[in-house]
C-alpha cells in the first residue's frame, strides 16, 4: 500500500524508527512551543500598533490632516504628504492595472500552463516580486529619469534645463507600477480561475468571439479580483519609500504637485525625513507618530478592504 | 476602470490649473534646509505669486543638482570642491556664491558627561579612532561612541577638513542621515559624542572647544561664532548658476536684509555681521 | 459552417486583440530584463573603464588594500575620502549579519506559528493568527524602521546594555518582523497542502494528532518550509529602510552582532542622492545594486526549486 510505503524510510525502505509512537503522550511540549511562537508574534504586533496608536491618536484632527507642515515640520499638518501619496498611487494604478490584468488574461486564457512561454513569464513575475525595493529605485533613476526623461529632453527641450530628466511624480509612480505589477497579475489570475467554465462556453455558444468573451464576460466577472489586486498594489505602493527616494519625493514643498513632472511629498518619505532629519526630534515626535498612524491606518484600511472582497470571491468559488 | 482613469486625469488637470506664477527651486544642505524653509515661508507671504520648493539631501546633493541643472539655488554648508568647480566648467555652469548665514559646528555630549572641553587635537584623535576611551580626555573609563553624518553632508566634509585635517573618520563612526538623528542618538547615549550645526541641538550639551592645550575653551553660541572666536565655524552658502537676476536676486537680497537675518537668528542660526550682509547684497 | 458567420472585420479585431494582449503579457519579462540591463549598464565602467578602475576595480573592492603607504592594508568603505575606498567586504558583512539575526529570529517564530496554525490551532485561534500575520505583512518597512529607531533600540539597550544603541541585533530583529510573514505564509501553505492520506496513514499506525504533525506532515512539507526560509532570506538581504534607520550605518569589519553595521542596500539609499552622475562612486553604487539583484535572483530561483520539489514529492506520494 502506498500509504505505508510513504512512512517507510525513503532510502532503506525500513519503517522509520521515529514512527514508533508512544500513544500516551499528549504533546503539550511541541504544541506549547508553537503556541508560544504564535503568541509572541501577536504580542509584538500589539506592542508596535499600541505604541503607534497611543503616540499618535491625540494629534489626529481635521486640522492636522488638512494643513501643510509649518515651522520646520515642528507644527502644522501633513496634507501635502497625504495628497502626494494619493496622486502617486492613482497614477501608479492607472499604469499598472491594464498591464497586469491583460498579462493575467493572457496567462489564463491564451496559453497552457505548461507552455514554455507561460513558465518563462511566470518566472519573470516571481522574480520581479522578489527584487529589492532599493533596486527599483536605481532602476527608476537609470531608466525612467536617465534614459526616457533625458531622452525626451534632448529631443524636445534641448535648449532649456531638464524638464523630464529629473525626479518627478510621473517617474516615481511608474517605478512603483513596475514594483506592484506582480501583485496585480497574481490576484487577477486568482479571480480568473474562479470564473466557471460554463459562462465562457455559453458565451461562445452565442457566437461571441474570444475577445468579445473576454471583454464582456470574463472581465466583468473578474472585477472583484482586479479590484483586490488594485487595492493591494495601492497599499503596497503607499508604504514603499526606497523606490521613490531618488525618483521624485521631496523633503518639503510649499505647493501641491500640479504637473506630471513636479516633485511631491509622500507619507512614508515624510516619516523617514522627520525621524532622521527634523530639527528638533522631541518637538516633532507627536507629528511623527501622527503621520505613522495615518500611513498605517491607510494601508490597513486598504488591506482590510482587499481581504473582504477576496473572501466574498472565495465564497463564490465554493458556491460554484 | 475608465471612470478611475477619467477621474484621475481630471484631478491632475484641475490641480494643474491652480498652480501659476514663478517657481524657484532650492536644494541642498540639510543644515540650511530649515532656514531656507522659514525664509521661503515668510517670503511667499509677502510675494504670493512666487512659489519656492525646497528639498534637502545634503550639500553634495545640492551641488550635484546645480551641476545637473535641476535647481535654481543650491544651499551648501561648504564651498565647492576643486573637482566640482572643474565639472561645472565642463558643463558650462558658472557657480556664483553668496554667503547667507554663519554656522558653528557644535560638538555634542550627553548631558551627564563630565567632560566639558576638548582641544581640536583631541577631537581629531577621537574621530579618527586614535582615542577610544573617555579616560584619555579626562572622562570616565568608558568606550567613546562616535556619531557622525552621512558622507553626502556638508557638515561631514567640513568637519573632516577642519578638524580631521582631511583624514578619514574611524570606521566605527555611526553615520546617521541627519543632524537631528545625531543629536537624538547622543541624547540617549551617555558615552556618545556627535557633531552638527548649532541650530539643531536640544537635549544634549555642547563641548567647549580649544584650539590648543593652553588656549581658552570657547562655547559655541551666536556671539562666539559671529566674532570668529569659536574655532569650528563656517559660512553657509547659496550657489547660483551665474549672478542671480530678477526674482532670484530679489529673494537673496531679501534673505540678506535685516528682516531675513532676523529670521535666521530667531531659529538659532547665526546671522552675518551687518557689514558682511550688506557687502554680500547682489547688485 | 460556423466560422463563416464571422465578419472579416472581427477577425482582424480578434487577431490584433490577441497580439496586443500577448505583447502586453511580456511586460513582466521585459521589466526584469530592463531592470538588470539598466543597473548593470551603469556598473560596467568598473569592469572596462581604466580611469574608473584606478579608483574602483573589482580587485580593489574585493581585497585588502594598502591605502596609505606604510600603513597596514585593510578593507575600508570611505567613498568620500581624499583616497576613496570602496571595499565591499564591510558592507557584505553588515548585510549578512543583519540577515542572519533576522533569520534566527524569524525562522523559529514563523515556522512555529505556521505549524500551530496549520496543525494545532482551533478555528478561533486561526482566525486570530492569520489576520495578525497579514497585518504584520501590511506594515510598511519605513514604519518598522521608525519603530526600531525610536522605540526598539532604547528597549534593547536598556535590557541588554548594548554599547552601540543601533546594532546588528536591533536592526536584525526589526528586519525579522518583516520576514516572519513570508516564512509563515509559505510554510503554512506547504503544510496544509500535504495530502490527507498521509495523515490517515500516520493515525492508522497509532500516532496521535501531534505526532502525525511533527513526524509525517512536517517532514513532507520540508521543501516548502525551506522555500519560505530562502525567500525570507532574500527579502532580508534586500530590505532597505529598516536597516538604513536602525543599523547605525558604520562600515566595520567585525563579527560581533552588537557592533553597528552598514548594509549594501542602506549604502545605496544613503549615498546615491549625492553622487555626481558618471563618477566612480556612482558606478560603484550601481554595481552594489547589481549584486543585490543577482543575489535575490538566485535566492528566488532556489525558492522556486524547493517549491517544485515539494509539489513533485506530494504528488508522487498521492499516486
Amino acid at each position: 500500500m502506498t500509504t505505508t510505503a510513504s512512512i517507510r524510510n525513503k532510502h532503506t525502505g525500513e519503517l522509520d524508527s521515529k514512527l514508533v509512537f508512544r500513544p500516551k503522550s499528549r504533546g503539550y511540549f511541541p504544541k506549547g512551543l508553537c503556541l508560544a511562537a504564535s503568541l509572541l508574534i501577536i504580542i509584538m504586533l500589539a506592542v508596535i500598533l499600541g505604541n503607534i496608536v497611543i503616540g499618535g491618536y491625540h494629534i489626529i484632527s481635521w486640522d492636522f490632516l488638512s494643513s501643510p507642515p509649518e515651522n520646520g515640520m515642528e507644527s502644522g499638518g501633513i496634507f501635502p504628504a497625504i495628497f502626494g501619496t494619493v496622486v502617486l498611487v492613482i497614477l501608479m494604478t492607472i499604469a499598472v492595472i491594464p498591464i497586469g490584468v491583460f498579462t493575467a488574461i493572457y496567462l489564463q486564457e491564451y496559453t497552457r500552463p505548461e507552455a514554455h512561454i507561460t513558465q518563462l513569464i511566470r518566472m519573470a513575475i516571481n522574480n520581479l516580486a522578489a527584487v529589492p525595493s532599493i533596486v527599483f529605485g536605481l532602476f527608476g533613476l537609470g531608466f525612467f529619469i536617465g534614459f526616457i526623461g533625458n531622452g525626451i529632453d534632448s529631443i524636445f527641450y534641448s535648449s532649456e534645463g531638464p524638464v523630464w530628466g529629473q525626479p518627478a511624480i510621473l517617474w516615481a509612480s511608474l517605478t512603483l507600477a513596475v514594483l506592484t505589477l506582480p501583485i496585480v497579475i497574481v490576484s487577477t489570475e486568482e479571480a480568473l480561475r474562479t470564473i466557471p467554465c460554463e459562462l465562457k462556453e455559453a458565451s461562445y455558444a452565442l457566437g461571441a468571439t474570444k475577445l468579445q468573451t473576454i471583454w464582456r464576460v470574463i472581465l466583468p466577472q473578474a472585477m472583484p479580483g482586479i479590484l483586490t489586486g488594485a487595492i493591494l498594489a495601492v497599499s503596497r505602493g503607499a508604504g514603499e519609500v526606497a523606490p521613490i527616494m531618488f525618483t521624485g519625493a521631496a523633503y518639503y514643498l510649499p505647493y501641491l504637485p500640479g504637473a506630471l513632472n513636479d516633485q511631491f511629498m509622500e507619507l512614508g518619505y515624510h516619516i523617514y525625513v522627520m525621524a532622521t532629519q527634523s530639527p528638533d526630534i522631541e518637538a516633532t515626535k507627536p507629528i511623527l507618530y501622527g503621520t505613522v498612524l495615518v500611513l498605517l491606518g491607510l494601508t490597513f484600511a486598504l488591506n482590510f478592504m482587499a481581504i473582504l472582497i477576496r473572501s466574498r470571491l472565495r465564497l463564490r468559488r465554493i458556491n460554484a | 476602470m475608465k471612470k478611475i482613469l477619467i477621474c484621475g486625469l481630471l484631478l491632475i488637470s484641475a490641480v494643474g490649473l491652480v498652480m501659476a506664477g514663478t517657481t524657484i527651486t532650492i536644494k541642498g544642505s540639510d543644515t540650511l534646509v530649515r532656514l531656507g524653509q522659514r525664509w521661503s515661508e515668510e517670503y511667499m507671504k509677502h510675494n504670493p505669486d512666487i512659489v519656492i520648493q525646497i528639498s534637502g539631501g545634503g550639500s553634495g546633493t545640492g551641488i550635484a543638482a546645480l551641476l545637473n541643472g535641476t535647481t535654481d539655488i543650491c544651499e551648501a554648508s561648504r564651498d565647492m570642491k576643486e573637482k566640482e568647480y572643474k565639472l561645472a566648467e565642463q558643463k558650462g555652469i558658472i557657480p556664483y556664491r553668496v554667503s547667507v548665514a554663519l554656522d558653528g559646528i557644535a560638538v555634542f555630549l550627553h548631558n551627564s558627561n563630565p567632560v566639558t572641553n576638548l582641544t581640536l587635537a583631541q577631537l581629531k584623535g577621537i574621530y579618527t579612532g586614535a582615542i577610544t576611551n573617555w579616560n584619555e580626555v579626562g572622562g570616565p573609563d568608558a568606550r567613546i561612541i562616535l556619531y557622525g553624518r552621512e558622507n553626502n553632508s556638508g557638515t561631514y566634509a567640513f568637519f573632516k577638513k577642519q578638524v580631521l585635517n582631511k583624514e578619514d573618520y574611524s570606521d566605527y563612526t555611526q553615520t546617521l542621515p541627519g543632524t537631528a538623528a545625531v543629536v537624538n542618538a547622543v541624547s540617549k547615549d551617555k558615552n556618545g559624542i556627535g557633531y552638527g550645526g548649532l541650530a539643531w541641538a536640544t537635549g544634549v550639551k555642547f563641548a567647549e572647544v580649544k584650539t590648543n592645550d593652553t588656549a581658552m575653551a570657547v562655547l559655541p553660541n551666536v556671539e562666539t561664532v559671529s566674532n570668529g572666536s569659536y574655532p569650528i565655524s563656517r559660512e553657509l552658502y547659496w550657489f547660483f548658476n551665474g549672478k542671480p537676476t530678477g526674482e532670484l536676486k530679489k529673494l537673496v537680497n531679501w534673505a540678506l536684509s535685516e528682516e531675513g537675518q532676523k529670521i535666521a537668528e530667531e531659529i538659532d542660526y547665526v546671522p552675518l555681521l551687518k557689514k558682511d550682509a550688506v557687502a554680500n547684497i547682489v547688485e | 459552417m460556423k466560422r463563416m458567420k464571422f465578419k472579416p472585420k472581427s477577425k482582424v479585431h480578434e487577431f490584433l486583440g490577441e497580439k496586443l494582449i500577448a505583447i502586453n503579457a511580456f511586460a513582466a519579462l521585459i521589466a526584469i530584463v530592463l531592470i538588470f540591463a539598466f543597473i548593470f549598464k551603469e556598473a560596467i565602467p568598473i569592469l572596462t573603464d581604466p580611469e574608473i578602475q584606478q579608483e574602483a576595480s573589482i580587485d580593489k573592492m574585493t581585497f585588502k588594500q594598502e591605502f596609505y603607504e606604510g600603513r597596514d592594508p585593510k578593507w575600508s568603505w570611505q567613498p568620500n575620502s581624499e583616497v576613496p575606498k570602496y571595499s565591499v567586504l564591510p558592507l557584505v558583512i553588515g548585510t549578512l549579519k543583519a540577515a542572519l539575526v533576522a533569520m534566527l529570529f524569524a525562522i523559529p517564530l514563523g515556522v512555529g506559528a505556521a505549524i500551530f496554525s496549520a496543525e494545532f490551532a482551533s478555528r478561533r485561534w486561526r482566525e486570530i493568527i492569520k489576520p495578525a500575520i497579514e497585518m504584520l505583512a501590511g506594515i510598511p518597512s519605513v514604519v518598522l524602521g521608525f519603530f526600531a529607531l525610536i522605540v526598539l533600540a532604547t528597549i534593547m539597550q536598556d535590557m541588554f546594555g548594548f554599547l552601540f544603541r543601533l546594532n546588528a541585533v536591533t536592526a536584525g530583529i526589526a528586519l525579522g518582523l518583516a520576514v516572519i510573514p513570508i516564512v509563515f505564509t509559505i510554510a503554512e501553505d506547504a503544510m496544509t497542502s500535504v495530502p490527507i492520506s498521509l495523515r490517515d496513514a500516520g493515525l492508522a499506525l497509532g500516532a496521535n494528532q501531534w505526532q502525525v504533525s511533527l513526524t509525517v506532515v512536517l517532514p513532507a512539507a520540508l521543501p516548502g518550509i525551506a522555500a519560505g526560509v530562502v525567500l525570507g532570506f532574500g527579502r532580508a538581504i534586500g530590505e532597505t529602510m529598516i536597516v538604513l534607520m536602525a543599523s547605525g550605518n558604520a562600515a566595520i569589519v567585525s563579527a560581533s552582532l552588537t557592533d553597528s553595521m552598514r548594509t549594501i542596500s542602506a549604502s545605496i539609499a544613503a549615498e546615491l542622492a549625492e553622487v555626481v552622475f558618471g563618477s566612480a562612486h556612482y558606478n560603484v553604487l550601481f554595481f552594489l545594486g547589481t549584486l543585490l539583484f543577482i543575489f535575490t535572483f538566485l535566492t528566488n530561483l532556489g525558492g522556486e526549486l524547493a517549491v517544485t520539489k515539494l509539489k513533485r514529492r506530494l504528488q508522487g506520494r498521492l499516486s
